[in-house]
């Protein structure tokens, strides 16, 4: 396993690059720890899936180096660089059975065929699938087919990181909890450096141990679950992540409160820094109360999802949703609070700090 | 994909219906009706019953054009299956060269079979083909119209010239449906070129190689024009394919029952190999 | 009214779909929720026309229509690939439904340009489909749906190629988009979760067959058997076999519980509870609430939530817990469940809980 070290890496698809807007991916300078389990999040086209190709080494990045536990690999090929990859679609190899498709990388780097034996079944052992050894594999269902191509990968002791490429996109709902607590349980067990690209938040936040979330070829957060959720420091951090995401809504400060229409709200720290740009507020639909006091809204939608309710309100023009437990009721007068542990004020779209 | 139900679609095919009964219907009946029948002309006909087909099936010489049929069709496929394979591994996947090496590769196949025989027959000959000359002046003694061994080397170069692109073709459709992921997913398991062929590109082009087969095999053990236009079946009957056989009995000796009953032979077999093809396919289907 | 009678279809001697009955209303929206393979999609088809049943009929506001080709229904389809017709514009891809139907060109740009409004395609009109998102292509094919003006619009699996956000979106506008005509709308999904956002009537789907059909958020409350609950579960429903002699619920596992107050009144014998993964608890907020032991065997946290898998006994469990729960694997814990929240499922897997509400 590695640590995996981007010096400035910036990547464009077309030649001669000169503007900004040319590449796809903008610099990108961070230091992944070995052992970390880290998910590149965001929508298509932000650039993740260039990242993930850089590090596998199916892309050359026009800028900058990469680096597996110090030692520069910018310019080595994937097979030199000893990672394993899981890709969207399950990729095994047809006419082999589950045992060979598992034996296929440790043969073909020559290992002694009585070590492959023992690692194979290891192997099998872990990913659930010793009694399926002797089966030829395209009879398999999707997640055990996707099961395979990563024992292909973790049959090996020598590699630096396992990349997962939207591994779970075919896979039914309910195998996709099967399937992502196993891998939890293997990160934590045998601490392999893995990194996973999605563009879904709720497998990027609980599969990784920090997520980067990238937005149009940068790197906008690099943070845990926990800290996108309470402090996204930009908007679309805060948008992206949570379900529904953060409400943003343009306020005037003055004097420790925020200004909405013609409501006042008080700010967790009155010594909130002034700042110039477009002044918003954002908080988190779990952050507001729904109840008799506060300011008055309008209900202008609800949705029962079981496990809560989400509450699509109006304060003038500007919507708010709120999120009110299973067994609460709706006010008749609605009002709502905003907790002020959940208000985050930005500037320019990015977020204040030192609030 | 399954049909919805009604009757309506008898009507729009029987136009091809019509079409096939008599293109193909009804001369073959011809054929089984001259098959049992002897003439002596003058619309003058007697009952022969088998006995063209005890005599065809007894003949030698039916023996050794079959036999000729059957050697040239594996040599053919011997040589055009691996090489259109190799041909279409090592074409471009992307970029310029694409097209250009699909236009490349279809020209042959466009070309009619007749001329294509003439094309060959002219750049053979010693004294202002191409090959033939250059082969005369390396001292080689290369001559089509006497020497059976030289004959057949020109008409099985000629067909694999011909042919090739069209297993390569379906080769090249078969390889470009695979997806990048295996190709990325086996350096990554560090697979020698070998294993990648053997284990992602071949169990992906299999079923077009059992098209591709079926196809070139049919058609070799049709073959009648090109060699009938380089070496009209000779030197002697060295180059004397079932098809060759057929027209010499047919109109040249103007035996209508024995070429009638040997057509019919002729023609089960095909239908039998066919369908000894057809069978593998599906069942190969089956199973996936 | 959409109708099918006792349809069942055979595909190779292999069942697809078995003894479906099932009456869709107009100006409803209707989810068909199942994993792969439990037959949406043979379900679509047969609606659509595309299929015939093998045995039963479809009805069509009273009319047998059982084999009725789809050119001859009034039927629009959305499929999980963006369907469009590349080399026209996102306008005359909208268009082309009308245009077949031969409408005059100014009854064409009224429609299309409120479709377009309507799912927000407006400054794409002039563009051609493959130089959009994947979102702006499956809204052209929407709004294409849309014009057709169909009585029938049946959507499988559209939203499942889109990006997360993306389908939060379109999940959150179609249901408005649908109650603006009075059209029968059908929508297949793997995901339980966006049946709940869509809202209007579910059926869950099992092996070919229809397990329950009702108002989603019923459905997703008050499963009628265990299958339709754990159809409708996600995260998975966690599940136990118990036994029940006299006042005491004897768990797999070994443990012995008081039986609660509220089902003291079932026959002793063995059932399965169910209980859904948000009712699990770390802290006890009422005294009547079930206390186990259980052992963690991996955490995953969101942000605001956590989920812990959790391993009692033989069965696999999931809790999910708002706020920031950090366990370590292996480590024991206590939960804590209120009765009111366990599902009761007898030996045959149907629920007692329902049976008894049903008898008072």
């Amino acid at each position: 396993m590695a640590r995996i070290d981007l010096n400035h890496i910036r990547h464009a698809y077309g030649p001669n690059p000169k503007s900004d807007k040319d590449y796809a991916l903008k610099e990108v300078h961070h230091s992944w720890e070995d052992g970390g389990a880290y998910a590149l999040l965001g929508p298509s086209g932000c650039g993740k899936t260039t990242l993930l190709n850089i590090i596998s080494g199916l892309i050359h990045p026009s800028h900058g180096q990469l680096l597996f536990n110090g030692e520069d690999v910018t310019n080595l090929s994937t097979q030199e660089r000893n990672i394993a990859q899981v890709f969207q679609f399950p990729v095994i190899y047809d006419t082999m059975t589950v045992y060979d498709n598992l034996a296929f990388p440790l043969r073909n780097r020559g290992v002694p065929e009585a070590e492959i034996d023992r690692k194979v079944r290891e192997t099998l052992e872990m990913i659930d699938l010793a009694s399926w050894a002797k089966k030829k594999a395209r009879g398999l269902t999707a997640d055990q087919k996707q099961k395979i191509s990563l024992g292909r990968g973790l049959v090996r002791s020598d590699v630096n990181a396992i990349l997962f490429d939207e591994p779970l996109t075919v896979i039914d709902p309910h195998m996709k909890w099967v399937l992502r607590s196993q891998l939890k349980q293997l990160h934590q067990r045998f601490g392999y450096t893995m990194v996973y690209v999605t563009h879904d938040q709720t497998e990027a936040l609980t599969f990784a141990q920090k997520v980067v979330v990238m937005y149009d070829g940068e790197i906008v957060q690099i943070g845990t679950p926990e800290e996108l959720f309470e402090r996204p420091k930009h908007t679309f951090v805060g948008y992206f992540i949570g379900s529904p995401g953060m409400n943003v809504m343009p306020v005037k400060l003055a004097g420790g409160m925020a200004q909405i229409g013609s409501h006042q709200i008080q700010l967790p720290s009155p010594a909130m820094p002034v700042a110039a740009g477009k002044i918003e507020l954002g908080i988190r639909p779990e952050y507001v109360r729904l109840g008799r006091l506060g300011i008055p809204v309008k209900i202008a939608k609800v949705e029962d999802i079981g496990r809560h309710k989400i509450v699509r309100t109006r304060l003038e023009n500007q919507e708010i949703a709120v999120i009110v437990g299973e067994g609460q009721d709706i006010p008749a007068e609605p009002h709502v609070a905003f907790d002020p542990k959940g208000i985050n004020i930005y500037a320019d779209s990015w977020r204040v700090e030192g609030q | 994909m399954e049909k919805t139900w009604n009757n309506k679609a008898w009507f729009m095919v029987l136009p091809v219906l019509l079409l096939v009964a008599f293109s193909a219907v009804i001369p073959l009946m011809t054929v089984v009706n001259y098959s049992v029948q002897d003439t002596f002309g003058n619309n003058q006909f007697f009952w022969a019953g088998t006995e063209w087909f005890e005599e065809i099936l007894h003949s030698e010489r039916f023996h050794a054009a079959l036999g000729r049929n059957l050697v040239f069709s594996f040599i053919i496929l011997a040589i055009e299956v691996p090489l259109g394979i190799v041909i279409a591994l090592n074409m471009p996947r992307k970029g310029w060269g694409v097209p250009v090496c699909l236009v490349l590769m279809a020209l042959p196949l466009l070309i009619p079979w007749n001329v294509v025989g003439t094309i060959w027959q002219v750049f053979g000959r010693v004294d202002i083909g191409l090959l033939g000359y250059t082969l005369a002046k390396l001292g080689i003694n290369y001559n089509y119209v006497q020497n059976p061994m030289h004959a057949w080397f020109t008409v099985i170069i000629m067909d694999i010239w011909h042919w090739t692109s069209l297993v390569v073709l379906l080769c090249y459709a078969g390889l470009v449906s695979i997806p990048d992921a295996f190709y990325q997913a086996a350096k990554i398991d560090g697979a020698s070129r070998w294993a990648v062929f053997r284990y992602i590109q071949l169990p992906k082009m299999n079923r077009v190689l059992l098209i591709a087969v079926l196809l070139r095999f049919m058609d070799s053990f049709m073959i009648y024009t090109e060699p009938f236009v380089v070496t009209g079946g000779g030197p002697g009957n060295s180059t004397t394919f079932l098809s060759i056989d057929l027209v010499k009995v047919a109109v040249g000796q103007f035996d209508l029952g024995p070429a009638a009953a040997m057509s019919i032979i002729y023609f089960l077999i095909i239908l039998l190999l066919s369908w000894v093809f057809y069978t593998i396919m599906t069942n190969y289907d089956a199973e996936r | 009214m959409l109708e099918l009678r006792n349809v069942s279809k055979v595909v190779g001697g292999k069942p697809h779909l078995s003894d479906i009955s099932l009456t869709l209303e107009h100006a409803t929206l209707n989810v068909l929720l199942g994993p792969t393979l439990s037959g949406k999609t043979s379900l679509m088809r047969i609606m659509a026309g595309l299929d015939a049943p093998t045995s039963g009929s479809v009805w069509f506001d009273g009319k047998d229509v059982t084999g009725v080709p789809v050119q001859k229904r009034s039927v629009a389809m959305v499929y999980q690939q963006f369907i469009n017709y590349p080399a026209f514009t996102v306008y005359e891809n909208i268009a082309s439904p009308m245009r077949v139907a031969g409408a005059d060109s100014a009854t064409i740009d009224r429609e299309v340009r409120k479709a377009a409004e309507l799912l927000k395609l407006t400054p794409f009109l002039d563009r051609t489909p493959l130089s959009l998102s994947g979102g702006q292509q499956q809204r052209t094919a929407l709004a294409r749906a849309i014009v057709k003006n169909a009585k029938l619009v049946l959507l499988d699996e559209p939203l499942a190629n889109l990006d997360y956000k993306l389908r939060e979106e379109l999940r959150q506008e179609l249901p408005k988009i649908f109650a603006e005509s009075g059209t029968i709308f059908v929508y297949a999904t793997t995901e339980p979760h966006e049946a709940l956002l869509l809202g209007g009537n579910t059926a869950t789907l099992s092996e070919g067959r229809i397990t329950q059909f009702g108002p989603t958020i019923d459905v997703f409350r008050k499963p009628d058997d265990l299958i339709t609950a754990q159809t409708f579960a996600d995260p998975p429903l966690n599940t136990i076999a118990l036994a029940k002699f006299g006042k005491v619920f004897q768990l797999e596992g070994g443990v012995a519980l008081p039986v609660p107050a509220h089902l003291a009144e079932f026959a002793d014998g063995t059932y399965t509870i169910g209980f859904q993964p948000h009712h699990v608890a770390t802290v006890r907020t009422n005294p009547g609430e079930i206390g186990l032991k259980a052992t963690v065997t991996a955490t995953e946290i969101t942000g605001s939530e956590s989920y812990v898998h959790l391993s009692f006994a033989d069965a696999r469990w999931t809790m999910l817990a708002h706020g920031i729960h950090i366990y370590t694997p292996d480590e024991e814990i206590e939960i804590f469940i209120d009765p009111r929240n366990l599902m009761i499922f007898d030996a045959s897997g149907n629920s007692v809980t329902r049976r008894q509400k049903l008898a008072a």
